[in-house]
């Protein structure tokens, strides 16, 4: 399912003294398919602008497309709810929305009221809870008996049992262990792959950006700076320093080692492995370039 | 939807009212409240409409959040407004067709009345957005404080009040957070029969009480950590001031107070 942005403003409180202009300008496409990480300082907007890609938050000017549906700046749209079947969005800190007897029902929770049978509701909950890393046995259980990473699989198990076309995800991993983030990281990207999900990740994580987004968007004050490549945009680090952002770990690394030693790389490594092969292919040819 | 609620907000701005102390704006009010029921005739109406309106304009608030304020309460003011119409038998018969008798008295009383409701909203309002809640509090436990010779808890209703009042725009936060979120896996909030509207609350209600107990249970084990145990031998951060504005709020209010015993029928004029 595409989305596209159109010139989209929103104005958070309008006509009152606490309006605030949280999105300007913004035009967006993003293709069936695709992974898009969208990065930016605290307070550019990034999570006004998930909150639009299932018309959660409508424009206050500009046009939204989600698949055949247009929700269009300043009108009142109704009947929103096919729109959020088909985009599954994680929030922030989703265990808070856990409010269910059973770890059963709260993954089934979703999936019912876009009307999916009880059985077939039940069947999903138990594939779900082994993709996200639990054993079975908890589906019996309370969720306010989980500890809070066990509390956030099963949040994110209940969004993603509404099997959507469009994964939407704010921060996921924040406040997880460095094992659970690369799990969580990683199991995302298999779906993704695998059903050939259209992933929008919001993230302060340079890393998982350039990891496994196919496309970067930067957000500074409210404006969408830059689109490209993770290689493109992290091939400039003085430009992401300018919107207080930074460059993954390895890029940094690849940076100080070519002023060290002068060698010279003829790309922008973003993973471990393709510096490790990029030096070694320098090293063979002697050293230089 | 709750950031459309202008009643109950705070506006900053810079006036003599703002600068005023709490305890002053919040006797005056207290006072007004009462003496809104002094006024019988015309012309004391129209003494406390000129001395409201007076006040609003040297807060130099916008007249839009006076009647944004009182939009949520205007359908009770027309409704007490018609019902003094239809049903007052007092007075001369104005105007009547079928069923419908008017009275002279029924209009004067039914003007009277939302005139009094008027006032009463416009003042309350008056003193909610130009006084931050963390100084309403407390003014009202400094004017509490004699009530500590007869037990009564004064510190710690304070207490609770500057919690409580601190956590209000935080939990209404966190009531859109979680409507959202479960809007997001297909709970409709606004559609529906009367019960599906009811059932679609629970999804919300019990997320929210678990992160208050969290969050009361957190703030209670940092408020001991940084030495907090009660009332006793506290200082204080915040003083309050009484200033001479103050003081010819006050005097301003007397004045008012005498032209309305004087004026009202029945009065001693």
């Amino acid at each position: 399912m595409d989305i596209a942005f159109e010139q989209v403003e929103y104005r958070y409180q309008p006509n009152t003294p606490f309006e605030r202009l949280a999105l300007y300008d913004i035009s967006l496409a993003i293709p069936s398919g695709r992974y898009i990480a969208v990065i930016g300082h605290t307070g550019s907007g990034k999570s006004t602008l998930l909150q639009h890609l299932n018309a959660l938050l409508q424009p206050t000017k500009g046009k939204v497309t989600i698949g055949e549906r247009v929700i269009e700046g300043g009108k009142k749209e109704k009947h929103l709810k096919a729109i959020r079947q088909k985009v599954g969005i994680v929030f922030q800190f989703p265990e808070h929305q856990l409010f269910e007897e059973t770890v059963e029902k709260d993954i089934c929770f979703g999936p019912k009221n876009f009307g999916v049978p009880e059985e077939e509701a039940k069947q999903r909950a138990r594939e779900l809870i082994r993709l996200v890393g639990l054993s079975e046995e908890i589906l019996a259980k309370s969720p306010f008996d989980l500890s809070g990473g066990q509390m956030r699989r099963v949040a994110i198990a209940g969004v993603l049992a509404m099997e959507p076309d469009v994964l939407v995800l704010d921060e996921p991993t924040a406040g997880l262990d460095p094992r659970g983030r690369h799990e969580m990281m990683g199991m995302f990207y298999e779906l993704h792959r695998k059903k050939h999900l259209t992933t929008v990740l919001v993230t302060h994580s340079m890393e998982d950006a350039a990891l496994y987004a196919d496309e970067l968007v930067i957000l500074h004050q409210g404006k969408l700076m830059k689109k490209g490549t993770p290689r493109d945009i992290f091939s400039d680090p003085g430009l992401l320093e300018k919107w207080g952002l930074s460059v993954p770990e390895i890029v940094r690394f690849q940076t100080m080692l070519e002023e060290k030693t002068g060698m010279k790389f003829n790309k922008t490594c973003l993973t471990v492995e393709e510096l490790a092969e990029a030096l070694q292919s320098v090293l063979k040819r002697g050293g230089r370039t | 939807m709750m950031e459309k609620m202008i009643f109950g907000r705070y506006i900053p701005g810079d006036s003599v009212i703002h600068r005023m102390d709490p305890r002053s704006k919040l006797i005056f009010v207290f006072v007004f409240i009462c003496i809104v029921f002094l006024a019988n005739n015309a012309v004391t109406y129209g003494i406390l409409a000129i001395f409201t309106l007076l006040v609003m304009l040297v807060s130099k608030v916008p007249v839009r959040f006076f009647i944004k304020g009182l939009l949520p309460i205007l359908w009770l003011v027309i409704f007490t407004f018609f019902l003094q119409l239809f049903f007052n038998r007092e007075g001369s018969l104005v105007f009547h067709y079928a069923f419908i008798h008017i009275y002279s008295e029924g209009i004067r009383q039914g003007v009277f009345i939302s005139l009094r409701f008027m006032l009463l909203i416009f003042l309350t309002s008056l003193l909610t957005l130009t006084t931050t809640p963390i100084s309403l509090t407390d003014g009202i436990e400094m004017l509490l404080a004699p009530l500590r010779k007869v037990k009564f808890p004064v510190h710690e209703l304070a207490l609770m009040m500057s919690i409580s009042l601190r956590f209000i725009p935080t939990l209404m936060d966190e009531t859109e957070k979680i409507m959202k979120a479960q809007m997001a896996r297909g709970v409709d909030f606004s559609g529906g029969s009367i019960k599906d509207r009811v059932k679609a609350i629970i999804p919300l209600l019990i997320p929210l009480f678990v992160s208050s107990f969290k969050r009361a249970e957190e703030l209670a084990t940092a408020m001991e950590a940084r030495g907090y145990q009660g009332g006793e031998g506290r200082t204080k951060y915040r003083l309050l001031v009484w200033r001479t504005a103050d003081t010819l709020s006050i005097c301003a209010l007397a004045v008012v107070i005498v032209l309305l015993v004087l004026f009202r029928d029945g009065g001693i004029l």
